[in-house]
This record gives structure tokens, C-alpha cells and sequence, in this order.
């Protein structure tokens, strides 16, 4: 079953195309990721399926419901994490979820059953009584996704849910994450860590510029985009064995100021001359979906 | 359908959070709102009172009380409207996590107006309560200060969260407050009549809303009946309605963009 199908959306900001034409359908119970570096028309995307913003044109249906005819009907089946944490200063951590509760017009008594569920679920039951700056960067975000899912929803979007957060953190919310998914529910996710959508995601659509640029599975845009593995060489010889070495030994390489990427097929030649090389040091390893991702979208820095 | 209203009960539930709030310093809020009308009337009916035995046949402090409940009410909705309005809007960013709900932003710029009304109104009860502490409203014609004060409590908070959707940071409220909250404590009639100024500044006297508030409150107050009262609920509920229709386009384009 389709939970979320767009069709054709694209909108423009003062004559600037932001998102040109994307395609999506979500079935239930999956995680798919939307991918692309800053200013890609990542965030764009997820306000106009929320129908907080109007597309410039297309059409979307969230849960059934034409959006942003219907938005704030089919919003009440959605959970949101947004890109910045805005919890609620004024408030601790219980009278966040109470409040937020209140706006999806839930019961007092379903409230009071639901909130030390979530606050479980978020590993702040001792925290419920903390006002929102005595926690850390981890706990704030574990209260968000809690705060989205107040309302037990079909459907989460989360935007750039780990971004800021220690490696602890992050884990400890894929883990969660992980979790919802279990339960059967559906996770629409960008991001700009490749690890994160790796771990997590089903599928995954990759956009540039407004546009979408690949899309499948992890695993079928490794295959699909890249060699099977790659060799880093660092330091300062690195460009001196590449020049001398990469055409025999490389598929394809790149060079980025003392970094050289070998992408291979079979790393022997490879692995061979860099055992005699000054100067470098070198890692072998599988290609991941970063490298897709840098091979699609190119490796200068985008602000 | 619900899903095409621009307004829905999600309203009360945003109403709601920011009641929630204020009843975490309700002590202190309310405590102000009574002890400086207090000071207020009992300094300047002194102090003034011993200048101005009479104005309008009444006791000069009485004169002043019905000025000053409108100049709480407008004082209290235009701090709550501007300051506490962009706050929740922009540093905050409230609105942005409330709008992810079913809620819509007609909803929300809804509940910020009558909430700002509603504390302003109690601003405005305080002073009721003082006036009628210190024996200075005594007829029954003062109950209909209360709904007065609720209008008057609408127009500053709608043309308060117009200029919310028009700033950038909290600078911007100097100018309000500046070109338009003091001319109107000044030529509102909060203080003295204005009758007797030059018939410019009596023009420009009839165009601020304070002074309709002022011509509704203080007779009512005083146990007389105001002239016109229809007319200046009219331009009350005019500058109230005008300023949140076209508050309401402006935040519609700031939000989604």
C-alpha cells in the first residue's frame, strides 16, 4: 500500500527552481531516504509533502489525503522531527508531550496512558521534570522523536534526525529508530550521513539541484554506480603513486589534495605497488554509499 | 470537510499552551497588574490631584482611572503581541513545531490574538479591581467595562501581531512603540481631555484607536452613559479585523517560504 505518492512536485523561490520535478511513493513500513548535499531540496521536499508550503506544481497524497488540500487531516497520522530541535523552552520534558498532545486534540486520558510510554521509549523517565536546557544534545532529540510520536503515527518524517549528536547518541536513536520500524512503521529520512541512510534505509533517492539523480536500494546503487572496492592512499606521495601507478592499478581515481581514491575491481596490483611506496599510508575497503554519493554529486563543497 | 477549514479547534489546544505558561508566573503577572495601576492612581491622583481638584466634573484621579485601564489593556496586549509574539514565531520557533500537528497557521495566529487579548483583559480587570478598591467606580454601568476592555485588549493585539509579521528582529518595535503607543498616551485622552487642544491634533486624536477605548471606559466608569458607543466599538473592531486580515497575509508568505 502507497502511503505517500508525489507526482511531478517542483516549486521555485524567486525564479530559482528548488525542487524540479520529483517522483515518490513510500509503502508502508519502509524507511526510504532522501539524500543530497546542503541546499540540495531536501527540507523544501518534506514542507511541501507536509503541506506547509504550496508546491509550484505536481501532486502529492499523504495517507490517502490530497495535500495541501487536506494537510492538516492527513497530518494527523504524521510525526515530525525537524532539522532543529524547537522544543519548548517554557516547558519541562512531560508538559512538552502533554502540550504537543493537545494539538492533535487527544484525550487527557489518553495522554496520561501514553506519555510514560513515551517517556520510556525516549529513556527520560528520570528526566521528566527537567526543563528542556538541563538536557544534552542526545536527550533533546530523543525527546523530539518522542514528541512526534505522540500521536502514534502511520508515518514519520524525520530531517536530518542525528545531526550535532556524539556517536552514542546516534546510535542509541538508530537503535530506536530501528525499532519503530519493527513496529511497522513508515519513515521517510534525509540525511547527509551516508552510514545513517545505509544502516537504516530500504531505498534511497539521492537529489541534486531540485532533482533526483539515482535511486534504489543501498546495495543496487553500490553495484550500480561504483567499483566493488576502493583503495585510499594518504600523504605526500600519494599523488606521485597515483600518477605513476593509477592507470595500471585503478578503474578510476580521483585525486583530492594529498588524497587518492583508487576505485578497483580487484585491489592485487594495487595493494602490490603501494607495499613499496615512500610516503604513503593506505586503507583498503569495501566502496560504500558515500562514494556513489560523491561520484553523483561531485566533491566541492556546497554552502 | 475539516481538512479544508482554515480554523479549527486546534486553536483552543495553542490558547491553551500559552495560558499554560503564563500560569507558571501567574502570581507575579498578577500581583504587577494590580500594584502599578495602585501606584499609578494613588501617585498621580495625589500628586496631579492637588493641581486639578476637578476635570469633567469628577476628581481627577477618578478621570485618570478610566484612561489608565485602557492604557494597561493596550500596554499589556502590545508586549504579549510584539515581544512574546515573535518570540514564539521566530526565536523560538513555536509556531514551526505546532504547525507540524493538524494545526493550521490560521489557527495559530487565531489563538496568539485572543490570547494576547485575554491577558490584556485581565490587565484591565486589575485596574477595574483598584478603581473599585479605592471607591472611584461605583455604578453599575461599569460592567460594561469588561467587555470594553476585552475589545480594546483584540485591537492592540491585532495591530500588535501586525507588526510582529512585519519584523525582522526585536528592534523593530521601537518604532511602534515610539510613533504609535506614545502619541496615543499622549493624545489619547489617557491623561487630560483633549478638547482643548488645537482642532489638528483633535483630528489626529479621533484617527488612534486608544482614544475610542478612552471615550467608551472612562464614562462608563463614572456612572454616565458614552456618546456614540456604537461608532467607537466600530473602530475598534475595525482596526482589530483590518490589521489581523492583513497580519494574516503577511505571516502566510513569511512562513512558507
Amino acid at each position: 500500500m502507497t502511503i505517500l505518492a508525489a507526482r511531478a512536485v517542483r516549486k521555485s523561490y524567486g525564479g530559482r527552481e528548488v525542487v524540479a520535478g520529483l517522483d515518490l511513493a513510500l509503502a508502508r513500513g519502509e524507511c526510504f531516504g532522501l539524500l543530497g548535499p546542503n541546499g540540495a531540496g531536501k527540507t523544501t521536499t518534506l514542507r511541501m509533502l507536509l503541506g506547509l508550503v504550496p508546491p509550484g506544481g505536481g501532486d502529492i497524497a499523504l495517507l490517502g489525503h490530497p495535500v495541501p488540500r487536506e494537510a492538516r487531516e492527513a497530518r494527523r497520522r504524521v510525526g515530525v522531527v525537524p532539522q532543529a530541535d524547537n522544543l519548548d523552552p517554557e516547558f519541562t520534558v512531560r508538559e512538552n508531550l502533554l502540550v504537543y498532545g493537545r494539538y492533535f486534540g487527544l484525550a487527557p486520558a489518553l495522554l496520561a496512558r501514553r506519555i510514560p510510554e513515551l517517556l520510556e521509549f525516549a529513556a527520560l523517565e528520570a528526566r521528566a521534570d527537567s526543563r528542556i536546557e538541563e538536557l544534552s544534545g542526545g536527550m533533546k532529540r530523543r525527546l523530539v522523536l518522542a514528541r512526534a510520536l505522540v500521536n502514534d503515527p502511520d508515518l514519520l518524517f524525520l530531517d536530518e534526525p542525528t545531526t550535532g549528536l556524539d556517536p552514542q547518541a546516534r546510535h542509541l536513536l538508530w537503535e530506536r529508530l530501528r525499532l519503530l520500524l519493527h513496529q511497522g512503521k513508515t519513515i521517510l529520512l534525509t540525511t547527509h550521513f551516508m552510514d545513517e541512510a545505509e544502516r537504516l534505509c530500504d531505498r534511497l533517492m539521492i537529489i541534486d539541484q531540485g532533482r533526483p539523480i539515482a535511486e534504489g536500494s543501498p546495495r543496487e546503487l553500490i553495484a550500480r554506480h561504483i567499483e566493488p572496492e576502493v583503495v585510499e592512499v594518504y600523504g605526500e606521495g600519494a599523488g606521485a603513486w597515483l600518477a605513476a601507478n593509477g592507470p595500471a592499478c585503478c578503474a578510476r581515481s580521483e585525486l583530492h589534495g594529498e588524497t587518492a581514491f583508487c576505485y578497483v575491481h580487484d585491489p592485487g596490483p594495487a595493494m602490490q605497488s603501494l607495499r613499496g611506496a615512500a610516503r604513503v599510508r593506505f586503507v583498503h575497503r569495501p566502496a560504500n554509499l558515500e562514494d556513489v554519493f560523491l561520484k553523483l554529486t561531485g566533491r566541492e563543497m556546497r554552502e | 470537510m475539516t481538512g479544508t477549514m482554515p480554523v479549527s479547534r486546534a486553536w483552543i489546544a495553542v490558547w491553551r499552551r500559552n495560558y499554560l505558561v503564563w500560569r507558571k508566573l501567574a502570581a507575579e503577572s498578577v500581583l504587577g497588574d494590580i500594584v502599578d495601576p495602585l501606584f499609578y492612581l494613588a501617585g498621580f491622583g495625589i500628586g496631579l490631584g492637588a493641581l486639578l481638584p476637578e476635570v469633567q466634573g469628577v476628581r481627577y484621579v477618578a478621570y485618570l482611572a478610566g484612561g489608565t485601564l485602557c492604557y494597561s489593556t493596550m500596554m499589556a496586549a502590545s508586549f504579549e503581541a510584539l515581544y512574546s509574539g515573535f518570540t514564539r514565531m521566530h526565536v523560538q520557533r513555536t509556531w514551526e513545531s505546532i504547525l507540524n500537528a493538524p494545526v493550521s497557521l490560521e489557527d495559530v495566529v487565531l489563538a496568539e490574538w485572543i490570547w494576547a487579548a485575554s491577558k490584556s483583559f485581565l490587565s484591565g480587570m486589575a485596574v477595574l479591581l483598584v478603581a473599585v478598591a479605592l471607591g472611584l467606580a461605583r455604578s453599575w454601568t461599569m460592567a460594561f467595562v469588561v467587555p470594553v476592555a476585552f475589545l480594546i485588549g483584540l485591537c492592540f493585539s491585532g495591530l500588535g501581531l501586525l507588526v510582529t509579521s512585519a519584523a525582522k528582529s526585536y528592534d523593530f518595535f521601537i518604532y511602534w512603540f515610539t510613533l504609535a503607543i506614545t502619541p496615543m498616551m499622549l493624545l489619547g485622552g489617557v491623561f487630560y481631555p483633549v478638547t482643548g487642544m488645537p482642532g489638528w491634533v483633535q483630528l489626529l486624536a479621533q484617527v488612534l484607536p486608544l482614544t475610542h477605548g478612552v471615550a467608551l471606559a472612562r464614562p462608563l466608569l463614572l456612572g454616565r452613559w458614552p456618546d456614540a458607543p456604537l461608532a467607537h466599538v466600530a473602530v475598534l473592531l475595525g482596526y482589530a479585523l483590518a490589521a489581523m486580515a492583513l497580519a494574516l497575509r503577511i505571516f502566510r508568505r513569511r512562513l512558507a517560504s
